[in-house]
């Protein structure tokens, strides 16, 4: 009780009208706190101190009846059995404590109530106070902001008025400039001035003194005096002669002028069959279109009779375009610009038409997915709600959980379990990695028996082809079953074979090559004795085991394509000698891989 | 494609007379007259010093050998050998002489373009035009022979004299509106008469015949401006190359700009072709050319080079001017138009090495060919769509819209091509070297007349018509 009244004793500083309605008037306080004490007194203390004494007991009872009347309860009245006895009627006092200990009790429930509340409203003031704080920091911030801004605006316009005061010092020295240019080009002209005249001075003087000196040398000296290009006499100067000159440059700027203007003609008049051809064919592309657009709207019904107008008029410049008449160029021109902006409307129509189709398309587009959409957002957000609450859930159980038991035991066994968790997995990938490691070792006691019957299939193989050829060499007739053998050949025949080779394989090269071919290709010299030599023959000569499947494609078209190739062999001597090699490396390489 | 042997020259003085039957050279102070067709030695002259100047009269009857430094101007007649004429400007010295259209006059300019002399070889008679301007091209001759335009300067003033050839009647003089008029030129048919200004000021003027102003064309100003001019052949476009890098084309009715053709370092247009110069020393790849080992036997120290087409883009190297300079070497300085007006050849003095020929009907880029040296000289030939270059080495170069070739000259000693002239027939080209001249014949029809006097020494090794196809596959692989 101490420690609640000095808790309140501070918070009277915060909030004294909240706590002045909660809390009891003083005296009343201190009632309570005598009648409290009161039975405690009774035992332990003085009875000088006490309330009660035998002395003064119907006092008591009158002060206790008053007190009493007081608070209410003037229905039970204490009294004494008689008035001059200590004793107490029972009945009433009981009652009358009864009521006091309902009374103690339920002001003890309020006292608790206003109690909670009261720390209730101090958090919230505690709550409303950080707030405030924040907010008070805020807006000094946000102040602080203002300031900075304040000042990089300052800052701004101070380097604009500097930057302006530039450029108006700029634009004074540009002008100033222009001004020492100005003036410059004042004097220099002058000065050019005053040098020219004074060289023409110089020059006048000159040619002067040359004319004075009679210049001895300058003369002419011809053999004799040649006739004139075009056989004719010298012409006397006259006047006669001067007009005629005059006459000529006005007759020759003339037929220049009409040649110009004949061309200009020839231009105008091939632009006007252009222009005419161009409003046929406006007209005929309209035209078309108004039944369509009749009657649709006034607008078009208007333009139709301009069309109807402008069909008669232009039959009517037509016929007049020969005589250049001002009137029907004009005519012409008005219509093709006429009939120009109805295409042109049109054709914007027909723009927005098609822009406005599209626009629908779009929109029929959209709004099907829409309705999807939106049917997915609610479904999704449906889920994201049920994850909340399932979050929730877990974390509510996790903190009850950590609320209940947290201890060092549990914490040693939730380790442990992580522990046998981790150990667990481990053990997991562990089997794994052996089942691997298994089937690596199945898989390569595959790959050796494999090997082996592969090596195995070779011999068996290569017996087979030495029994094959040998049959081959007793029964054959050179040239009679060729297209048969090559058929066969190109089935089931595996060789090795790069496109050089396929080349060199001519009938022609082979008696020279044969032997570097066989010391490489082929393990047995004796299959290559000189026999009745096909290409067919002498490829299957060249035939090894090991083949790899796109040495079967290249095999199905060689026999058309030696053929071709023979006459290249025979230009490329280079080109044979090179392949050869190649052929020989690649036949090496082959035999690295297969072992 | 076949050479003739080498001949000697001076001063880069070798010329074909307009009829195309004889081939003048100057060695030294003889002037050597030959057959082109059979490289005879037809006439053989001797002049009083070294010659500085040589031209053909129009009727190629006539050779005009101006020694500057002399002051002097020999004619000699090709009818009759014996005949001789002396003109001598005496000490008011010489800078420039020239025939008239009509080959009966001689144009001569004085030092510091004090006058100009017109000599009349009909009756000896001599006339003075005065104050004629010291400029980048002063006098034009219109086509036809019939009127002179010259440039002239008075009292710190530009203006034009048109005068009539035939009698050297001034028919109009009139003041034009430049600071420091830099060049004129007439139009091809002679009606129109294009002015420039000088690069200070970008400025194109256009007069008529009879001295009105048509046109004023300018297209910036301040920064330095028009550095070359050109007429295309049917006058319908004047081409006009300026220090910005730039071509414009003006057109002949309105006299306005049609396009404007830029010169980029890096190109990026999908419409050209890029032929890049590759150069590749013999005998290191000798595997890849077999056939041809044999016959490039004498040029066995000379590189070889063939063009490959690039991928685009492709960076052109640039040469940044120095801006100190007068004159920087920035900007268009030749302008070629071909003889049908199709294709414009334009070449831009920073990209030394780059050639750029333009399609005028489809009015873009159609090729650049890039060299490995800076092109010194480019023609077009006179009747087809063939431009013939040169870069100061062994090689001759051609392109043609099939595509691109690049000839090795196979002379001995190192025959450098400075310079070229096509035939006016357009089967042959002359090839000017340092002191050397070479002629090489074009592939044609009547190649089997000729075989007993020219010496066959070069099957070139890529035609005009399958290279591109070939080059092309090459890059696919």
């Amino acid at each position: 009780m101490g420690e609640w009244w000095t808790t309140e004793t501070s918070m009277e500083n915060y909030e004294i009208s909240s706590i002045s309605h909660v809390t009891m008037s003083p005296s009343r306080r201190n009632n309570l706190v005598s009648m409290y004490s009161f039975p405690l007194s009774k035992s332990s203390y003085s009875v000088i101190s006490a309330f009660c004494t035998e002395d003064n007991i119907p006092q008591c009872i009158s002060y206790i009846n008053q007190e009493l009347a007081s608070l209410g309860l003037s229905s039970t009245c204490i009294e004494a059995i008689s008035p001059g006895d200590t004793g107490l009627s029972t009945v009433p006092a009981l009652n009358a404590m009864y009521e006091l200990l309902q009374i103690h009790r339920r002001s003890m429930c309020n006292l608790e109530e206003l109690e909670r509340e009261q720390l209730r409203k101090s958090s919230t003031l505690e709550h409303i106070q950080m707030s405030n704080t924040r907010l008070k920091d805020q807006l000094e911030l946000s102040i602080r902001e203002k300031s900075g801004l304040h000042e990089t605006e300052r800052q701004l316009q101070l380097k604009i008025k500097t930057l302006q005061s530039c450029l108006k010092t700029e634009k004074d020295e540009v002008q100033k400039l222009q001004s020492v240019i100005a003036s410059r080009a004042s004097q220099y002209s002058h000065d050019a001035k005053r040098k020219e005249r004074e060289a023409v001075k110089l020059k006048e003087r000159l040619s002067q003194l040359l004319i004075d000196r009679k210049d001895k040398k300058l003369a002419i000296d011809v053999l004799n005096c040649l006739g004139r290009a075009d056989g004719k006499r010298r012409h006397w100067k006259t006047t006669k002669a001067t007009s005629s000159h005059e006459d000529e440059m006005y007759k020759s700027l003339l037929s220049d002028y009409e040649a110009s203007q004949r061309s200009l003609m020839l231009e105008n008049a091939e632009l006007k069959k252009v222009l005419q051809q161009m409003k046929k064919e406006m007209m005929h592309i309209l035209s078309p279109r108004q039944p369509s657009t009749r009657g649709a709207t006034a607008d078009d019904s208007q333009e139709q009779a301009d069309l109807d107008g402008e069909a008669k008029g232009g039959d009517a410049s037509r016929e007049s375009l020969d005589q250049y008449c001002e009137h029907a160029r004009e005519q012409l021109t008005n219509s093709i610009r006429q009939q120009w902006r109805k295409l042109r409307n049109h054709v914007e129509r027909l723009d927005s038409q098609a822009s406005q189709a599209q626009n629908q398309l779009e929109s029929n587009k959209e709004v099907i997915p829409r309705e999807t959409h939106e049917d997915e957002m609610e479904r999704m957000r449906c889920e994201v709600q049920q994850c909340r609450e399932f979050i929730h859930a877990q974390q509510q159980l996790l903190q009850q959980q950590l609320n209940t038991s947290f201890d060092d035991e549990t914490a040693a066994l939730l380790n442990d379990c992580y522990t046998l968790e981790e150990k667990e997995r481990l053990k997991e990938e562990w089997r794994l990695f052996e089942e691997q490691k298994r089937n690596f070792e199945r898989e390569r006691k595959n790959f050796t028996e494999a090997a082996i019957r592969l090596g195995r299939e070779k011999k068996a193989f290569e017996e087979d082809r030495a029994s094959w050829l040998k049959n081959q060499f007793l029964n054959m007739t050179p040239f009679t079953h060729r297209r048969r053998y090559s058929s066969s050949d190109g089935q089931s025949a595996l060789s090795i074979r790069s496109e050089p080779e396929i080349r060199m394989s001519s009938v022609k090269s082979q008696l020279a090559k044969s032997s570097t071919y066989t010391t490489f290709s082929t393990p047995r010299p004796s299959q290559s004795a000189p026999v009745p030599s096909t290409t067919e023959l002498y490829r299957t000569l060249r035939l090894i085991p090991d083949s790899s499947s796109s040495r079967h494609s290249n095999r199905g078209r060689w026999p058309e394509c030696s053929n071709i190739e023979d006459g290249e062999t025979l230009v490329r001597p280079k080109n044979r000698l090179r392949s050869g090699g190649m052929s020989i490396f690649s036949l090496g390489e082959d035999e690295n891989s297969f072992t | 494609m076949n050479f003739s042997e080498v001949f000697k020259q001076t001063n880069q003085l070798c010329k074909v007379s307009p009829d195309g039957k004889y081939l003048a050279t100057c060695v030294q102070y003889r002037l050597v007259v030959r057959d082109v067709s059979t490289l005879q030695i037809l006439q053989l002259y001797t002049c009083l010093d070294q010659v500085s100047h040589m031209e053909w009269s129009s009727d190629s009857l006539f050779i005009l050998c101006a020694m500057y430094n002399r002051g002097l101007v020999q004619v000699w007649s090709l009818e009759q050998p014996d005949w001789h004429c002396k003109i001598d400007e005496g000490s008011i010295g010489l800078v420039s002489s020239r025939w008239s259209p009509d080959g009966r006059h001689i144009l001569n300019t004085t030092e510091f373009h004090l006058r100009v002399t017109v000599w009349s070889l009909c009756t000896k008679a001599v006339s003075y035009i005065k104050y004629p301007k010291a400029c980048q091209k002063g006098i034009d001759f219109s086509r036809d022979g019939r009127y002179m335009a010259l440039a002239e300067r008075r009292d710190c003033k530009d203006y034009v004299c048109v005068f009539v050839c035939d009698d050297w009647h001034l028919l109009r003089h009139f003041e034009t509106e430049t600071q420091d008029l830099a060049g004129l030129e007439w139009s091809p048919n002679g009606c129109v008469l294009a002015v420039w200004d000088s690069c200070l000021e970008y400025k194109v003027l256009l007069y008529s015949l009879d001295g009105r102003l048509l046109s004023t064309y300018s297209a910036y100003e301040w920064s330095l401006g028009v550095k070359s001019v050109s007429w295309s052949p049917s006058s319908q476009f004047l081409a006009i190359g300026s220090y910005d890098e730039k071509v414009r084309i003006l057109n002949h009715i309105t006299w306005k700009k049609i396009t404007q053709f830029e010169h980029p370092a890096i190109i990026d247009n999908t419409k050209a072709t890029v032929y890049k110069e590759a150069e590749k020393r013999p005998g290191v790849g000798s595997d890849e050319m077999p056939l041809h080992n044999i016959t490039m036997g004498a040029t066995l120290f000379n590189t070889q080079s063939k063009y490959e087409i690039c991928p685009l883009p492709v960076q052109i190297p640039v040469v940044k001017p120095d801006p100190d300079r007068a004159s920087p070497k920035i900007g268009i300085s030749v302008l070629a138009f071909s003889s049908d007006s199709r294709y414009l050849a334009t070449k831009n003095d920073n990209m030394a090495t780059a050639v750029w020929v333009w399609d005028m009907q489809k009015m873009s880029l159609e090729a650049v060919l890039e060299q490995t040296s800076a092109v010194r000289c480019f023609q077009w030939d006179p009747l087809r769509p063939r431009l013939a270059l040169c870069a100061g080495n062994t090689k001759l170069y051609l392109w043609s819209p099939g595509g691109c070739v690049s000839v090795q000259v196979p002379t001995e000693g190192g025959f450098q091509v400075q310079s070229l002239n096509w035939h006016c027939s357009g089967d042959s080209l002359i090839l000017l070297g340092k002191e050397q001249l070479c002629l090489c014949y074009m592939d044609t029809d009547q190649e089997d007349k000729f075989k007993g006097t020219r010496c066959r020494l070069l099957e070139c090794s890529f035609f005009l018509s399958g290279l591109k196809h070939s080059q092309q596959t090459q890059h696919s692989s």
